[in-house]
């Protein structure tokens, strides 16, 4: 496995190139077909109880609609901070995802909570601006006051083989992550795997922006179908374990888009569980992007408790 | 400004893991009845004066008395199937045989969750495996050989008019109970013959199970019948002078005593028995998915199946790590009531096969094999053994020749793909062998030069009812499934 400073950092492209190269290959079958079986896991009663509680809390709640606006954003910071109304003891989600303009005003409805506000940038979703626009849109969002960037990699790039100026790039946009006040921004690449070509790319993808130095990869902009398939969000749990084992690094993943309701989240739990293990069984490593998943995880919640389904009426909307 | 997550956020300090609360199956759709005679002439007779029980594996506790059939039951079903095939099943048209055998299809479809209830409670088998894999494939092969029964002018080549050939005695092992069934009665049954099947002594309920469903189907009388005994009533069935035809599933010593007997009778025979396959990684293969099909060929059913990759071959210069991601995998897999839906790895199906497994592997430390397995505990009563992987092994090691037929797999190592193949062929056995490697030619090249019968690239322990499956010298002979699997019941 490469992992020496020195094969990242040597100028021009080639020995990134063999070295990204190098990595065994992923064999899509037999990704899909341990999906599969994995999907089979049963997750009842009181282990669902504690995963559903969980998948709450690796929630970034996420709007990323032209139509945004200042009073959208409230509500759905008040949303993450207190889930359901009708239940004080849902814990709050880990944060709420906005374009970076909106930063400034989830910052106000955050504040003093542990609720993070992570800002898409570097032009999002398709990245296709020049970089130092891109730059000039993370910045904003840090000084704003975002806690985490959620950036876009060069997928024009990546596809064509210049995987320099995407490493390069990644490293340009964590540089600007810093803040001279606190602690850096967390930085999470989406490598929008529906754009790349196939599950050994993801891999390539996935080791690419850890040795760049992403906190986070995360599978897409949700707007790009196909988004986060469980097949791609095991190749990248896997690309985490094995980088860890490597480097001794901890990065996280962050599937995105398309997990829907409490069935997805759990079968996504099942595959950090049965793949990386509990240490990665934390928001500050797997988080889940959605907006429509929050209410039906509160739903199926409030089932175990009660018994019975309220309906979607009894959550709010946002 | 928000701050970033800390662990001091109401979160628990150190994550946890998610952990599965038990999720067992309900046994409410099963019915048993104290004790079973034999079915015979489309009949269940009463139970015999001789009886054995059949306990379940997993807690030992008696599931119910089964009959031993006495040589004068044979003679009764023997004479059956000879009276349903010349008066009834060979004069059946046939686009009629294959209407019975899709109903039974739809008739294991619907009871698919009792039979997979029933086959783990007798077997030991995780659900998991008898509800996703066992029973789908079972009726899978019946839907699959009812379409060939009217078409059989297609069956061989060159043969445009095959003749059924009779009567099949067919003796079935415990590993996968209804699916051997399956395998044997589908294929007699699609080309017009008449069956005696005798399932093992361990595991006869799916079977007597299947009786219902027969009679259910309204299946001529005599056109199937079920036996069930020890080994003595599959010897006394296998050389009954009635059958025209022998079909045999289990262990190489008991396939060579029914060769003997059946030398020189004129019966058919097709012999399916044992294994120790070789399942080949090279350096270039998708390694996370190698790793899967090294757990799935050795840890299926417990490592009760005869096409298992008990002997992984891993190229030496990515053995080390193979054997670490191995490991890591096989941690993870979960151990316990076979019921359960999380189950991964159930109980072994007898304490005779437990003893024989103890035995084997108690050889390999003895020879200086390295046993690992993981920190995995094992329950109180019943016949349990932890999944295990022998390090350091040498083709001279017990563990490396000998089958074992349980969740025991033996790591040897290989340099080129020339000594991958010298290794994975030097074994008197010749039935499966799995290659893993991303690249084509390679992958060619190898099947090319392995003796075996079934070779699965970048997979293993796949089955399809389209497919013959069998094996090469002590593995046996004849092959089950597909189009090929229809000449051993065909006269041509």
């Amino acid at each position: 496995m490469p992992d020496t400073v020195a094969t990242w950092t040597a100028p021009g492209n080639a020995v990134l190139r063999a070295s990204l190269d190098a990595l065994p290959g992923v064999d899509e079958a037999g990704v899909h077909a341990r999906v599969a079986a994995l999907a089979t896991r049963s997750v009842k009663t009181s282990a669902k109880a504690r995963a559903i509680d969980l998948a709450v809390r690796m929630v970034d709640l996420t709007t990323l609609e032209g139509a945004d606006t200042p009073g959208k954003v409230r509500a759905l910071a008040a949303k993450a901070l207190r889930p359901d109304a009708s239940a004080p003891d849902v814990p709050p989600v880990a944060a709420v995802c906005v374009y970076p303009d909106l930063v400034p005003v989830a910052v106000r409805a955050l504040r003093g909570s542990t609720v993070g506000v992570a800002s898409v940038a570097t032009s999002f979703p398709a990245g296709r601006a020049p970089l130092e626009a891109r730059l000039a849109d993370t910045r904003a969002a840090v000084a704003s006051g975002a806690t985490e960037i959620d950036m876009v990699i060069d997928r024009g790039a990546f596809l064509t083989g210049d995987y320099r100026k995407v490493y390069d790039e990644i490293v340009a946009v964590r540089e600007v992550c810093a803040r001279s006040d606190g602690e850096p921004a967390h930085l999470k690449v989406i490598l929008e795997t529906g754009e790349l070509a196939g599950h050994d790319d993801v891999r390539r993808a996935s080791w690419l922006a850890m040795h760049a130095g992403a906190d986070f990869i995360k599978t897409s902009t949700g707007k790009v179908s196909p988004a986060a398939t469980p097949d791609v969000t095991l190749v990248m749990l896997q690309a985490v374990r094995d980088f860890r084992a490597a480097t001794g690094r901890q990065v996280g993943v962050k599937p995105a888009g398309g997990i829907r309701t409490t069935k997805d989240a759990l079968r996504n739990l099942v595959l950090v569980e049965e793949t990386v293990g509990a240490d990665w069984l934390d928001p500050r490593f797997f988080r889940l992007g959605a907006s429509s998943l929050l209410n039906d995880l509160l739903m199926q919640r409030a089932k175990l408790t009660t018994g019975t389904y309220s309906g979607p009426d009894h959550y709010s909307a946002d | 400004m928000p701050r970033p997550l800390s662990p001091a956020d109401g979160a628990p300090a150190r994550p946890a893991p998610l952990g599965y609360a038990p999720a067992p199956e309900s046994r409410a759709s099963v019915r048993l009845r104290p004790a079973y005679g034999l079915f015979v002439d489309g009949s269940f007779t009463e139970p015999g004066d001789a009886t054995f029980t059949s306990v379940n594996p997993a807690d030992e506790q008696p599931l119910a008395e089964v009959t031993t059939a006495t040589e004068a039951d044979l003679d009764r079903a023997v004479a059956a199937a000879r009276r349903a095939f010349d008066g009834v099943w060979s004069r059946t048209s046939p686009a009629e045989r294959g209407k019975y055998l899709y109903r039974i299809s739809r008739i294991i479809q619907d009871r698919a969750r009792e039979l997979a209830v029933l086959e783990s409670l007798d077997n030991g088998k995780p659900i998991r495996e008898s509800r996703d894999v066992d029973i789908p494939l079972a009726a899978a092969h019946f839907f699959y050989y009812a379409g060939w029964a009217d078409k059989l002018p297609f069956a061989v080549p060159g043969v445009p008019a095959p003749r059924p050939v009779g009567v099949a005695a067919q003796v079935i092992p415990w590993n996968f109970p209804l699916l051997m069934l399956a395998w044997k009665i589908a294929p007699a049954l699609a080309a017009g013959n008449t069956v005696v099947l005798k399932p093992a002594e361990t595991t006869p309920l799916t079977a007597l199970a299947f009786a219902e469903i027969c009679q259910e189907a309204q299946l001529p009388p005599g056109v199937v019948n079920i036996v069930t005994g020890a080994g003595g009533t599959g010897r006394a069935l296998v050389s009954h002078p009635g059958v025209d035809k022998v079909a045999f599933t289990g262990s190489t010593d008991v396939g060579r005593e029914i060769a003997r007997a059946v030398a020189g009778t004129g019966t058919r025979l097709t012999l399916e028995l044992g294994g120790k396959g070789a399942n080949i990684v090279y350096a270039d293969a998708a390694l996370d998915q190698a790793v899967e099909g090294i757990v799935t060929g050795i840890f299926f059913n417990q490592g009760h199946v005869c096409c298992a990759g008990s002997r992984l071959l891993v190229q030496e210069s990515v053995a080390e790590e193979v054997v670490g991601r191995l490991k890591e995998r096989v941690t993870r897999l979960r151990l316990g009531d076979p019921l359960d839906k999380n189950t991964d790895i159930g109980a072994i199906n007898s304490a005779a096969q437990l003893a024989r497994i103890q035995d084997l592997a108690r050889a390999g430390r003895e020879e200086g094999g390295e046993q690992w397995s993981p920190d995995c505990p094992l329950p109180g009563s019943g016949y349990w053994f932890a999944p295990t992987v022998f390090t350091g092994v040498t083709q001279a090691h017990r563990v490396a020749r000998e089958e074992i037929f349980g969740p025991v797999l033996s790591v040897l190592t290989f340099r080129t793909p020339e000594e991958a193949v010298a290794k994975a062929n030097n074994t008197p056995y010749g039935l499966s062998a799995g290659i893993w490697t991303q690249k084509g030619s390679r992958s060619l090249w190898t099947a090319r030069r392995l003796r075996a019968g079934v070779i699965w690239s970048n997979t293993f322990n796949t089955f399809d009812p389209a497919s013959p499956f069998g094996g090469y010298r002590e593995s046996g002979y004849g092959r089950e499934g597909g189009r090929h699997g229809l000449e051993a019941y065909l006269d041509v």
